[in-house]
């Protein structure tokens, strides 16, 4: 009896796994901001409801998306690091990069502003922290942030590597802050991120120093993989990458809201002025 | 801000609400633990008693070697399996990344050593009589086999506990090679780290309690089979 009672429970449980594999999946691999902010979630059924995919995904920073995607494991990408992004179209391991969201970053430090960069532009404030050795949290894990916030400092005509003020966490956004809010550091996020974090850590002693700034736009692209990846789903992939730049998709990440803000600004079809 | 008690409640309400997104990463860590673990018991039992009981020449090497293993770092186990299983490695064809099968793979690499360790030690441990005494009844080698792993048993039902153990709590190889994909790939353990990554740490620690009430559950199983066997 006993034994009999345990076939059952295990074979319905099979029925249940079995049942989740109706509708064609389609693997993303993307970003952990997608993912952590929870618009893939909210995405996720409107997707499933109007393409009949079901859309799984894969987050990690931007580099090892990259690497995912060059690898064909994924069938599809996601993912915000423009320069990255264009190098990986021209070494042939993607055939098509389509913009199709923004959001932006901004520069957050503790709020008595010890380095005294309120308002400065992007490359002024990150000149003026390194010239004061104020503490600065880099994520230090090749993602898309990390790349953005490389090319501040490149564009403020510095390096910092080994500086014993320049932090580098090698961890998510998430944990980046925090930590920079444990060691009163500035740091730069995605304003997705930001949000969320505030939402949760209201006495983290963190502010906006330092927003608006044109050089701290966050473009998203959809990345479609060559003919040489054979055992990915190629026409899964197109039908995804139409959803995201139709009227449709464009106007559900629009209404994406976390704590009542509204994170992305979806831009199919207008590329951003760079 | 008090992790611990908001934890606590946390893992109640998802036990008692049958949280979906739980039990699926429940479900995921139960099914990567039980291939792993199977495939481990497997391969790892016979090769661990000829191990521990032929003597054959470079059998200290292997042994060394296998202690060695002990100290992989999960991590490069799962970069390694990766390298194995990505669509362009060389067992890509396999399509097993990704997968549930593919992360009991990364993981019996992991669990492997351990039996294997722990049998040889036992076997080689276990009486030396008890062979002279079977092979004088006239037993053939394949009942020496069981004999001396029946005598060992308890050894290797600690073996098998350890192995759970490393298993069941696993994070670099369920990382990378199953990719944490939501209702698929998400065990406990990768959404401990999602969830810690997120900020979420009352729900990790949460997720904490429910993993550790699953391994109590298993050890409470085997104690009572091994009650059993003893009685």
């Amino acid at each position: 009896m006993r034994k009999f009672s345990l076939i059952l429970a295990l074979a319905a449980l099979l029925a249940f796994a079995g049942n989740a594999a109706a509708a064609e999946s389609i693997l993303v691999g993307t970003t952990t901001s997608t993912a952590d902010t929870g618009l893939l979630d909210y995405l996720a059924p409107k997707v499933l409801k109007d393409t009949g995919l079901d859309m799984r995904w894969i987050a990690v920073g931007t580099g090892k998306a990259l690497e995912h995607g060059k690898n064909c494991d994924v069938d599809i990408l996601m993912v915000h690091a423009p320069g990255a992004e264009k190098k990986f179209i021209a070494d042939g391991n993607g055939v098509s990069r389509t913009e199709f969201m923004f959001n932006d970053f901004v520069l957050v430090g503790p709020a008595k502003d010890p380095a005294k960069i309120k308002g400065k532009s992007a490359a002024d404030a990150l000149k003026t922290i390194a010239a004061a050795k104020a503490s600065f949290a880099s994520r230090g894990d090749d993602s898309g942030t990390d790349k953005l916030e490389k090319g501040l400092w490149k564009n403020a005509g510095l390096a910092p590597d080994k500086d014993p003020w320049y932090i580098q966490v090698g961890q998510g956004m998430l944990v980046t802050l925090r930590m920079a809010a444990e060691r009163g550091a500035y740091t730069i996020t995605d304003r997705g991120t930001w949000i969320a974090f505030e939402a949760k850590e209201h006495h983290s002693g963190l502010v906006i120093v330092s927003e608006g700034d044109m050089a701290l736009r966050n473009q998203y692209s959809i990345i479609l993989l060559p003919p040489k990846c054979s055992k990915i789903k190629h026409e899964a992939a197109k039908k995804l990458q139409a959803w995201f730049v139709s009227p449709v998709g464009q106007k559900a990440i629009a209404d994406f809201k976390v704590e009542g803000k509204q994170l992305f600004t979806p831009n199919a079809g207008r590329s951003a002025a760079k | 801000m008090d992790y611990f008690s908001e934890g606590l409640t946390r893992a109640v309400e998802l036990l008692l609400s049958l949280d979906p997104e739980a039990f699926s990463a429940v479900w995921a860590t139960a099914v990567v633990t039980a291939l792993a673990l199977a495939a481990s018991l497997l391969i790892g039992l016979p090769l661990g008693f000829a191990l521990g009981h032929f003597r054959f020449p470079g059998r200290r090497v292997a042994r060394l070697f296998v202690d060695w293993m002990l100290s992989l770092p999960t991590v490069v186990i799962g970069l390694i399996v990766y390298a194995m299983f990505t669509t362009r490695g060389p067992l890509g064809e396999w399509g097993l990344l990704f997968t549930l099968p593919g992360m009991g793979v990364g993981l019996t690499l992991l669990g492997l050593p351990i039996i294997l360790s722990m049998t040889a030690t036992a076997v080689e441990s276990t009486d030396v009589r008890l062979t002279e005494t079977v092979l004088s009844l006239g037993a053939d080698r394949m009942q020496l086999l069981f004999a001396t792993l029946s005598e060992a048993r308890f050894a290797m039902a600690l073996a098998a506990a350890s192995a759970f153990g490393r298993i069941v709590s696993e994070v670099g190889i369920a990382m990378m090679v199953g990719g944490n994909i939501k209702w698929h790939t998400r065990t406990i353990t990768t959404a401990i780290a999602l969830e810690t990554g997120k900020g979420e740490f009352a729900t990790g620690i949460a997720l904490g309690i429910v993993l550790m009430l699953v391994a109590l559950v298993v050890n409470l199983l085997v104690a009572l089979l091994r009650r059993r066997a003893v009685a």
